[in-house]
């Protein structure tokens, strides 16, 4: 794995809109308020900015986003595909272009009415076109429609294998709840949970309950990346990319990779940590903090035991010791994730990762170095980790 | 009323054929002819040998139950609730994902032995599904 990346390229802004349940505005004009945000954030004009980057499930292009921020030109417009497995991969992206010389300053974005509009959790419906519709299509006629169906079938096989039990979702789901706590834009800010609202929370797809769920949220964000050497002269402490990755291994499906030898792992997220680690020359020990993806609080456990933080079966045994918390091994998702602040797709826990660089969390840890964020579980994805300079 | 039914599949030139099978009573697993290995879900090249010439055999519809989640909420037009969802490892060695039927959900297991039974849908096609195979629950 080629080191050409490490240390050229750092987050010098970070932006976000109001989260809510209905912006009352269009996505386009989400995109355009993140963006806005994270140019202020930075210092840096939107004039400056020369290249966008988002997934291809965000309805804003690039063009239209750049006329209405009033961007420059363009030297780099792209999309990354498979949902959430896009977040860390639009950073890819943005710094392979930065570290070339291809584009100076990029604005990484994903803007949804999350809620109000397009529901991810609505799953597929018999109205899609798109060229994965047959792969879809020996899902769909047995009524696996929705990510919750997916997902449940590799968390119960996993549970079952390692005797991970509700309560250790239950403490996945409250941990993060409990960052929410001091947190004002989370969507569970105010509302803690307790073990007994977990378990008595109903049950979508066995062995998942709502809580177990991330939310569905109308809201934006935008991340400013830009070379490091340019980051040390804008107005915030550079959070400088250490490693990033994208990972998609042999047999993979988007959600469904039920036809691989093992079901109670998360191949894409191991590769992913092989290569952040070797591009990087850092390893699990290094790693302070994190911000891994949590559309499912099962995924947390298994990427614990992905990114080498505890053995095969292990996640579990972090989890009842309180490795999650603020005080524990490994602060994960300490904005809430996407559990307990919002479901900006993974780009708010990238916002985050780059806030526990700069020290500037709403539950900020001691003594942070290195943040690991990840993309989206079950799905072809991504890891980066973020440093102090 | 009018009455709701499942989706049906969309059915393209690399999947059409298996429903074809579906149709005329039969699980079929695509097989490689170059290699001989099977594989599923059905696609127009080998991952192994790079061969695009592929002809199927009929799986005996026997396997074993290798994971499986119960459905209860969202709940769409023309499916039963608790809907039970299974992985399927078929004793010709590929996978399956279906519905399992004639079982209550107290009674799927890891491991259960289970048996295809192929379903009519009234919308006009034959979707295998599988029970507990008979006499492993007696």
């Amino acid at each position: 794995m080629s080191q050409f990346l490490k240390d050229k390229a750092a987050i010098a802004g970070i932006g976000l809109t109001e989260f809510s349940k209905k912006s009352g505005v269009s996505e386009l004009s989400l995109a355009a308020q993140a963006t806005l945000a994270a140019c202020e954030d930075a210092g840096l004009p939107p004039s400056e900015i020369d290249g966008f980057v988002s997934y291809t499930l965000d309805s804003t292009d690039e063009i239209e986003l750049a006329r209405t921020v009033g961007a420059g030109d363009l030297k780099l417009f792209t999309k990354v595909n498979y949902g959430g497995g896009a977040a860390v991969g639009t950073i890819l992206h943005a710094v392979m272009a930065v570290a070339t010389g291809v584009a100076d300053n990029v604005i990484c974005y994903r803007a949804m009415n999350g809620r109000s509009g397009q529901r991810m959790g609505q799953g597929i419906s018999g109205q899609i076109v798109s060229s994965d519709l047959v792969h879809w299509s020996w899902y769909m006629p047995y009524g696996m429609l929705t990510p919750g169906s997916w997902i449940a079938m590799i968390a119960n096989k996993y549970m079952h294998h390692y005797g991970v039990t509700a309560e250790d979702l239950g403490r996945v789901a409250i941990s993060q709840r409990n960052y929410a706590q001091s947190n004002p834009r989370s969507f569970f800010h105010g509302k803690p949970l307790t073990m007994e609202d977990y378990l008595a929370s109903k049950m979508i797809a066995d062995p998942l309950r709502l809580y177990d769920f991330c939310q569905e949220t109308d809201g934006g964000c935008a991340i400013l990346v830009t070379s490091a050497e340019r980051a040390r002269d804008l107005q915030q402490k550079p959070a400088i990319i250490r490693g990033v990755v994208q990972a998609s291994t042999r047999g993979q499906e988007q959600m469904t990779s039920y036809y691989r030898e093992e079901l109670d792992s998360l191949p894409e997220m191991e590769m992913a940590a092989r290569l952040v680690y070797a591009q990087s020359g850092l390893g699990p020990d290094d790693i302070n903090a994190a911000c891994l993806y949590d559309a499912f609080t099962s995924e947390v456990i298994m990427q614990l035991e992905s990114f080498g933080f505890c053995g095969r079966g292990e996640g579990k045994d972090m989890v009842r010791d309180g490795a999650l918390d603020i005080d524990g091994r490994l602060p994960n998702n300490t904005h809430g994730g996407l559990l307990s602040e919002a479901y900006i797709h993974g780009m708010n826990s990238i916002a985050e990762g780059a806030r526990l660089v700069r020290g500037t969390s709403t539950s900020q840890p001691k003594g942070v170095e290195h943040v690991l964020v990840s993309s989206g579980v079950g799905v072809p994805t991504g890891a980066l980790i973020l440093g102090r300079d | 009323m009018a009455q709701s039914f499942r989706m049906k599949p969309p059915m393209g030139e690399d999947n059409g054929w298996w429903w074809q099978q579906a149709a005329e009573g039969h699980l079929a697993i695509q097989r490689c002819k170059a290699c001989s290995t099977l594989r599923h879900p059905p696609r127009p090249m080998c991952g192994d040998c790079q061969s695009l010439e592929w002809d199927h055999i009929v799986s005996s519809g026997r396997g074993t139950l290798d994971s499986f989640t119960v459905l209860h909420h969202p709940q769409f037009p023309g499916f039963d609730y608790p809907l039970i969802i299974i992985l399927v490892k078929l004793e010709e060695g590929t996978r399956f994902t279906s519905q399992l039927i004639n079982c209550s959900v107290e009674a799927v297991e890891f491991g259960m032995p289970v048996e295809m039974v192929m379903h009519e849908d009234p919308d006009g096609f034959r979707l295998p599904m599988f029970q507990p195979a008979q006499g492993a629950h007696a």
